[in-house]
């Protein structure tokens, strides 16, 4: 079990920056915090086995560990002002689409204060039918519409209360009646209670509860617009509210919210002339669709009104918010880099890491890439336990490791892109500033294959860093984060850019610094598999976490709705850049054919490899066959594999060097490579179900040369760094440091 | 998640592929072999056996999942230290479960 975890509040760094690490123990020890540099993060005794680096730091220390929460749930939280705390009579109103109506009870829309009872609470009931909480005086009195709402069917709901009659009015009218099933209704009652004023915010998908954050009944499911009046008004004002505002109502409307407006911030914008802007908190989502949507437009650029919903979970989580226990600076000296604050406490280890990049002017010739979108997107998964059927996928058992157990033990701390909420929906936002405890050093992962190191992402990278290192290559290290932000300019000064072993997540902003520096005479080095698969968008405001929209086809862990395709936060249609007309293909050469996470297997040499422009790459490798050892399942071609293609933009200069074989029937071509279903998918029949080694030139003497395989950089370090896979990936680099132009002789 | 397979298991017609398995437990498989893996591999979450790493790469436990999200596994009191092992003693587990015989291999299949 973890007794530690723990976040950097950035992720990468030049020397002069400033990094806090956020705490937190799970009792009160001391801990021992010390800096190092991690070179190889694989611990598997058949390896080269676990390397770091112990530094010199001001952080070195012992340091007094406190628990710190992390308060899932997300709603929208408008300041205490004074014409809601003037309510007197009032009518709420708001369309819900709830996706756990019987999941207990759940708050709409609240203005509760819990120490005094006071206030009113617009509820989905432990019955599954809409209620209301009206409190005065130290007592609480509920109506309920007493008919339970239907999964995932818009509802018109709302509560009109009167004060000088002391009568309720509530009301669940559903969209779209259905014969037979009772789920709609209206209530009136006079109460015994007056509802008591109080100063508490007013909330959306959540109220004032028991949980740490002192919020609790958190929402799962849409709210699409809604509104206050500070009369009671009857049902066909109520209906009027529908769409414009009728001019007599006009004066009536204390708060009229618009989720359809700023889609891209954390702001929930009133309409109304109070201006009470709400703000969204712990990311729902948003740029969903509305009530009103019609499927006549798919893109909510068109008309962002159809796009008012945003949808709730109550397991939404961005900033656990940490206070921080110490912060580091980056000293001028510090080479650049893999480097963590290493915290040992309570028979545990936490490694809570980032990067550090070269002083500007001090760059080496090579930098190595970390695809941090990828950690992110792979953060926190639960495949394992309840992420479905992973051990169908993988054809072998599940392994369970203490971070998965600790995951399972702490809902708090989110999912990951391949996750769904609580309610069945996937997780489409996932961030950074929360412990991602399965982004460490020695953390096996459910898809890395049988028995071996069993790594993925952060963990496999370090296979490159601890090669690059054991050949005295001077490098240095890079993240897409810095990529997307600071763009082409942090890649110029470099000869060769080396990528991770999984690049699989691009924004269009890292997408397009990487081809400037390819089209611009870089050398690219792309040492993994499912490279530039799905597109996905940073907040423009908020740091350190990314949005995934899973629309049509590729290899989905669950699939975006019908008219959320659009990202959220920079309006662009989301999916597979294949299908945005950005194929892989076209920027590496290969792009992601099959996969499966039980064996690896080896590439067979091919004719091209002979050719006298490919000499190079096969200096000293007398085999035809390559790879067929390693770490990662035992061989260089697996995991996900990425083949070649010209009907899929491979470049008509490449050479197809290799190709691997004999994969096992796991491994299932990618659903965007078929149209009809037919038998034969798997790489015991299907030719495209394979890895191919590429290299091509480009204009201005750059050039590419991808392997097209996860596994590859787990095969580097066998028989102490000499094999084929080692010296082909030596090779390559060494020619692609010398600057002369590639020729056939 | 996929729903799960509906191939009945026969213990007699499929004894051959029991006894393939217990020869490799990963890797390459017949179509037969694979039609039996999908019913057990795709069992549904809910008491799906799981191994627990104990001491990484040297150590796992047996245990059963509890198919809900936040509710602990199970650990039983069984332990392997070779991950092919524990493919065949799970195999054998669900082989019982799923036809109610346990699984006898013929001598000369024995491993």
């Amino acid at each position: 079990m973890l007794t530690i975890t723990g976040y950097p509040d950035r992720i990468y760094a030049r020397p002069g920056d400033t990094i806090r690490f956020m705490v937190s123990c799970e009792s009160e020890i001391t801990y021992r915090a010390d800096l190092v540099r991690i070179i190889c993060g694989d611990d598997n005794p058949d390896g080269p086995g676990y390397k770091e680096e112990e530094l010199q730091s001001d952080i070195n220390a012992d340091y007094q560990g406190r628990k710190q929460h992390i308060h899932a749930g997300s709603y929208v939280s408008v300041s205490d002002a004074r014409p809601l705390r003037a309510l007197d009579s009032f009518t709420v109103q708001a369309f819900i689409w709830p996706t756990t109506p019987l999941k207990g009870k759940q708050a709409l829309i609240s203005k509760w204060d819990a120490a005094s009872n006071s206030g009113f609470a617009l509820i989905i009931d432990e019955t599954g039918s809409l209620a209301i909480d009206i409190g005065g005086n130290g007592a609480i009195e509920r109506v309920s519409v007493g008919a339970p709402l239907q999964l995932k069917r818009w509802y018109r709901v709302g509560a009109a209360y009167d004060a000088a009659s002391g009568t309720v009015r509530i009301f669940q009218i559903p969209m779209l009646a259905v014969p037979d099933i009772a789920d709609g209704g209206t209530k009136e009652q006079r109460l015994g209670v007056r509802m008591g004023s109080n100063r508490a915010a007013l909330l959306f998908a959540a109220m004032p509860g028991d949980k740490p954050s002192g919020l609790d009944f958190y929402y799962n499911g849409k709210i699409d617009g809604p509104v206050i009046t500070s009369r009671a008004l009857g049902e066909g004002d109520c209906e009027a509210l529908i769409g414009q505002t009728p001019q007599r109502l006009a004066f009536d409307i204390v708060g009229r919210w618009d989720f359809s407006k700023r889609m891209d911030s954390q702001i929930a914008c009133d309409l109304s002339v109070n201006r009470l802007d709400g703000k969204v908190v712990n990311f729902p989502t948003r740029a969903m669709t509305g009530w009103n949507w019609t499927g006549e437009i798919m893109n909510y650029n068109e008309d962002p009104s159809q796009w008012g919903a945003i949808h709730f979970h109550d397991d939404d989580v961005y900033d656990a918010g940490w206070e921080s226990d110490f912060a580091f600076t980056v000293p001028a000296e510090l080479k650049s880099g893999i480097y963590a604050a290493r915290l040992r406490g309570g028979g545990d280890e936490e490694h809570v890491w980032f990067t550090v990049g070269p002083a500007p002017d001090e760059e080496s010739e090579i930098a190595l890439l970390l695809p941090i979108a990828s950690y992110m997107a792979y953060g926190n998964d639960r495949l394992g336990m309840d992420g479905g059927g992973a051990e169908l996928l993988n054809d072998i058992l599940n392994v369970i490791n203490p971070h998965e157990i600790f995951l399972n033990d702490h809902v708090e701390y989110g999912g990951s892109l391949y996750d769904a909420h609580s309610d069945g929906s996937g997780i489409c936002y996932s961030s950074r500033l929360r412990p991602l405890v399965n982004m460490r050093p020695k953390r096996q992962g459910t898809l890395g294959g049988f028995g071996g190191s069993k790594l993925w992402q952060f963990a496999a990278d370090t296979h490159i860093t601890d090669w690059l290192e054991a050949k005295n290559f001077k490098y240095d290290v890079l993240t897409d984060d810095e990529l997307h932000d600071r763009g082409y300019q942090i890649l110029a000064p470099y000869k060769v850019l080396i990528t991770g072993t999984h690049p699989e997540y691009w924004s269009t902003e890292m997408w397009d610094a990487f081809d400037a520096f390819r089209q611009r005479g870089g050398r690219i080095m792309y040492l993994g598999g499912d490279g530039w698969y799905w597109r996905i968008a940073y907040h423009p405001e908020f740091p350190g976490i990314v949005e995934l929209r899973r629309t049509e086809s590729g290899v989905r862990a669950w699939p975006a709705a019908p008219g959320e395709y659009y990202q959220s936060f920079d309006r662009r249609q989301g999916g597979l850049w294949s299908r945005l007309g950005r194929a892989p293909h076209g920027l590496v050469g290969v792009g992601f054919a099959a996969q499966g996470f039980d064996i690896s297997s080896y590439y067979k040499r091919l004719p091209d490899s002979y050719k006298p422009e490919a000499q190079f790459v096969f200096e000293d490798v007398d085999d035809e066959k390559i790879g067929d050892f390693g770490l990662i399942g035992g061989g260089a071609a697996g995991l996900e594999v990425d083949r070649s293609g010209g009907e899929l933009g491979t470049p008509p200069n490449a050479l197809i060097l290799a190709k691997s074989e004999n994969h096992t029937n796991t491994y299932l071509m990618v659903p965007e490579e078929f149209l009809e279903t037919a038998p034969g998918l798997g790489a015991e029949e299907h030719v495209n179900a394979r890895a191919d080694m590429v290299f091509f030139t480009m204009p201005n003497n750059g050039a590419v040369f991808s392997v097209g395989s996860i596994s590859w950089a787990g095969s580097l370090s066998h028989n102490g760094y000499q094999n084929n896979v080692s010296q082909i990936t030596e090779n390559v680099l060494n020619r692609f440091l010398d600057s002369s132009p590639f020729t056939a002789d | 998640m996929p729903p799960p397979s509906i191939y009945r298991i026969n213990p007699i017609r499929d004894l051959a592929f029991a006894i393939e398995f217990m020869k490799e437990p990963v890797g390459h498989h017949s179509p037969g072999l694979q039609r039996i893996l999908h019913v057990f591999r795709g069992e549904p979450l809910t008491d799906k056996y799981v191994l627990v790493t104990v001491t990484p790469h040297k150590k796992w436990q047996l245990a059963r999942l509890s198919g809900e999200r936040g509710k602990p596994l199970r650990r039983l009191d069984t332990f392997y230290s070779c991950l092919k092992e524990a493919e065949r003693d799970v195999f054998r587990r669900r082989w019982k479960e799923a036809t109610g015989q346990e699984l006898v291999l013929p001598q000369q299949a024995e491993i």
